[in-house]
């Protein structure tokens, strides 16, 4: 259902008068630190948008932080301090890569914390596997005839 | 007129979907009697969704505008084919298209399954039976899309101009195809857990289900992924939207699944996995039309802005998936493991497979859900973005990529790792050679391009590899090596081609991530800019009128580094109806790359131009399209064809008149 990205940014576009991501006349003229910039606003939200970045956003609000963040850069701010700037005014919610704390740390040691208890489990279970528990197995028949004990119209 | 019977149609078939649900569970035991019934029932299930369909479609065609549908989602100028595809570019039409596919699938079991046996068939279709009750009841009682309206407009509000795209045409049609595909796997999984009936012969029946499905599902996110990147504007090719983590779930879970059947058809082992991936997979489906339809992701999302509509979804959710979860829980142990295997084995590599692929699921399920539980539980507002996903999907994808090739080139129940090697080590050494070479003359942009591209070579020479490998060639003459290759199964083919196909699209996604390039720039008619080598000259910039819009419009000719020239026009659309604007992006295609103009607002005298050379992007969906062929080609392979053994063939008798 992907589909509905574009109605959405089509909704904002609706609102939003359109303005262009990063338009040649926001652009710092030097290089390494409009580099920078770039960098660093592909890792932060347009907050009025779904799920996008203000790099790539059409909207005012991104437009205003774009230039925001090229004002701290030509001010010396270092990326952190860029990023600590722009949370302590608009919020946690404007980073898109939430950082690792106490209320973060779930999201980010789910995906580990899931493959070593996928990994625990396999290993345990070929562990159990090599114990010769290689009974003999009931026929297909077998199994049948002991699965219909078990329905309820036996 | 016709809307009246395609309402009464639908609400016919919600009608026996209802009685087909109660009668099959409570008489599955009792054989044909009710297996035909069920099955004449889901056919005329069929019947009466497909006019349903048909009566708003014609409403749709014919500019009906005294059908609320039509008035508030089409316009009489539009071209015909964004006539139809608006019918599902919005909450209600997108339902029917849903129940449309539901029971079409139903349907197919019905004609398809007579091999089956008819308690599983019976099963099978009851459960089908069941969803389409639940989601045609939904349509019909909260989303009703055969609402008049009186008195009619004589124009309609026209569709989103986003919308008008071929893309709606297809896009949906083919996702929706694979979530509810996935729905014949579910079914099949519940009717073994109630039947407490499940061998080889039941991975059989659900292997080709899972990989129509999955094919569907693999060309609805790629046909997606393309639709965006040429319509949004700038390019991107996967967003990370929680609207494409919703598609992306159970695609990740149904490659999963097509694996461990795999393993279930071929040495009766990972039944209960195998369930329980079924029942996962098609609930991640759910979850995702649930995410999407109940506007619960942002308010901005909600095209059903009605928040019953988020609670009947919720609860339908509940009832199912709590449903068919307790039930796993309830049998699943009555379920016996089969076929003993060591741990290096083709098993083996195929549990690794699933272990990788269900934790990266269960990564983009965490990361999607996990800002809306921490709002919900602490009122805390987060983001959770593009690079989050990158990170922690690609840190899973790598161990994965690294041992694909390995599985296909171990044997069954014990395998030899080092045997295995030496066979891919030509694959390895061209891997590494080609790497070398293009990182040396391409020039690294970013540190990980050579290990991603490395992972890309690796896995698409092994893929080759191992069809070398069976055919024996250099170890036996050519002519005898052929006769191998050509001789060897489908299954053989569409394994390599699919794995083929992932090693193609890392490359494009590696290749384009590094070295893409952006320019942007004011440009005036007359002039040029320079991007990667090639050379774009704004000609002049006009106003033109479409057939329900006006546009701004710029011609351009590209010089490619090579010489040849061609033109290329880029729009800025604002459609009459609506006033709302789109962007025409002009794209050119060299070889495998792109060249992109978007063209910005209009300052005073001149236009802002943005420029984008994305190298190898289409290798990105070619390798999508070569995994979905894969698909295709594995589903005509005479043992996926030809039914279960043995006692499937107790054939059903003609139906009595």
């Amino acid at each position: 259902m992907s589909w509905l990205r574009p109605l959405l940014l089509c909704l904002l576009l609706a609102v939003v008068p359109a303005a262009w991501a990063v338009n040649p006349d926001e652009m710092l003229a030097d290089p390494a630190l409009e580099q920078r910039a770039r960098d660093i606003s592909t890792e932060l939200r347009c907050l009025v948008c779904q799920n996008e970045s203000i790099d790539d956003s059409d909207a005012d609000l991104a437009k205003d932080i774009r230039v925001l963040v090229r004002e701290r850069l030509t001010a010396g701010d270092s990326d952190d301090q860029v990023r600590q700037f722009l949370v302590d005014r608009y919020g946690e919610f404007v980073l898109l890569r939430p950082r690792v704390e106490g209320h973060t740390l779930l999201l980010w040691f789910a995906a580990p914390g899931l493959l070593v208890i996928g990994l625990i489990v396999l290993v345990i279970m070929a562990r159990r596997r090599r114990k010769p528990v290689a009974v003999d197995e009931l026929s297909a028949e077998e199994q049948r005839a002991l699965d219909s004990l078990d329905g309820p119209q036996a | 007129m016709s809307i009246e019977l395609g309402h009464f149609a639908l609400i016919l078939a919600f009608a026996i979907a209802t009685v087909s649900t109660v009668g099959g569970y409570m008489f599955w035991r009792s054989g044909e009697r009710i297996s035909l019934f069920l099955s004449q029932g889901a056919v005329l299930q069929f019947v009466l969704v497909a006019a349903s369909f048909a009566a708003l479609i014609q409403a749709f065609v014919t500019s009906d505008f005294s059908l609320k549908l039509a008035a508030d989602n089409s316009h009489s100028l539009k071209p015909l084919i964004f006539k139809i595809s608006g019918v599902w570019g919005n909450h209600e039409g997108s339902m029917v298209l849903w129940v449309m596919i539901l029971v079409a699938f139903g349907a197919m079991v019905a004609a398809f399954g007579r091999r089956l046996p008819s308690d599983l068939l019976s099963l099978v279709l009851a459960t089908q039976s069941m969803l389409v009750a639940a989601f045609a009841g939904f349509t019909l009682f909260t989303s009703n899309p055969f609402a008049r309206m009186i008195p009619p407009p004589l124009e309609g509000a026209d569709l989103n101009p986003v919308l008008q795209d071929i893309g709606l045409a297809i896009h949906p049609p083919l996702l929706y195809a694979g979530y509810v595909g996935f729905s014949i796997c579910f079914s099949f999984a519940i009717g073994a857990l109630i039947s407490g009936r499940i061998d080889q012969a039941w991975a059989r029946w659900v292997r080709p289900w899972a990989v129509l499905s999955w094919m569907f599902l693999t060309l609805g996110i790629s046909m997606g992924s393309y639709w965006a990147s040429y319509e949004l504007g700038w390019g991107g090719w996967w967003f990370w939207d929680p609207v494409e983590n919703a598609s992306f779930m159970p695609w990740l879970a149904g490659t999963a699944l097509l694996h461990s059947a795999l393993v279930m058809e071929k040495r009766n082992a990972l039944k209960i996995w195998t369930v329980f991936l079924s029942i996962i997979t098609f609930s991640l489906s759910l979850l995702g039309t649930f995410l999407v339809r109940s506007g619960i992701l942002t308010s901005i999302h909600t095209f059903a802005s009605d928040p019953t509509r988020g609670l009947v979804i919720l609860a339908l959710l509940a009832l199912i998936i709590g449903g068919a979860f307790v039930l796993f829980a309830m049998r699943a142990s009555a379920l016996r493991t089969g076929g003993l295997f060591a741990p290096v084995s083709r098993e083996g590599a195929l549990i690794l497979n699933n272990l990788f692929l269900a934790t990266a699921m269960g990564a983009v399920l965490v990361g999607t859900l996990y800002p809306l539980l921490l709002d919900a539980i602490a009122g805390t507002t987060i983001s959770v973005g593009a690079p989050f996903f990158n990170l922690t999907f690609a840190a899973l994808m790598v161990p994965l990529l690294i041992v694909l090739p390995f599985g296909p080139m171990l044997a069954w129940k014990r395998a030899d790792v080092l045997g295995a090697a030496q066979r891919l080590i030509g694959a390895a050494a061209l891997a590494i050679f080609l790497t070398i070479l293009i990182s040396a003359l391409g020039g690294i942009s970013i540190s990980l391009a050579p290990l991603g591209l490395l992972l890309g070579f690796w896995v698409a020479f092994g893929a080759v590899a191992e069809l070398i490998d069976r055919s024996k060639l250099g170890r036996i003459p050519p002519a005898e090596s052929w006769r191998r290759l050509v001789g060897l199964p489908r299954s053989a083919y569409s394994t390599a081609i699919a794995h083929f196909g992932i090693g193609i699209a890392v490359l494009g996604i590696v290749a384009t991530t590094a070295w893409e390039t952006e320019l942007v720039t004011t440009l005036n008619p007359g002039e040029t800019a320079q991007l990667s080598g090639y050379t774009i000259a704004f000609d002049k910039s006009s106003q033109v009128q479409g057939p329900n819009y006006i546009a701004d419009q710029g011609d351009f000719t590209i010089t490619a580094p090579g010489g040849g020239t061609r033109t290329m026009v880029a729009q800025r659309r604002t459609y009459v109806a609506s006033g709302i604007p789109t962007t025409e992006a002009a794209i050119g295609t060299y070889g495998f790359s792109q060249l992109y103009l978007q063209l910005g607002e209009p300052l005073k005298d001149t236009h802002v131009v943005r420029i984008w050379h994305k190298p190898y992007i289409t290798l990105i969906w070619l390798g999508a399209l070569l995994m979905a062929g894969a698909g295709a080609l594995s589903l005509t392979d005479r043992r996926q064809r030809i039914g279960a053994p043995r006692r499937a063939i107790k054939a059903m008798p003609e139906p009595a008149e």
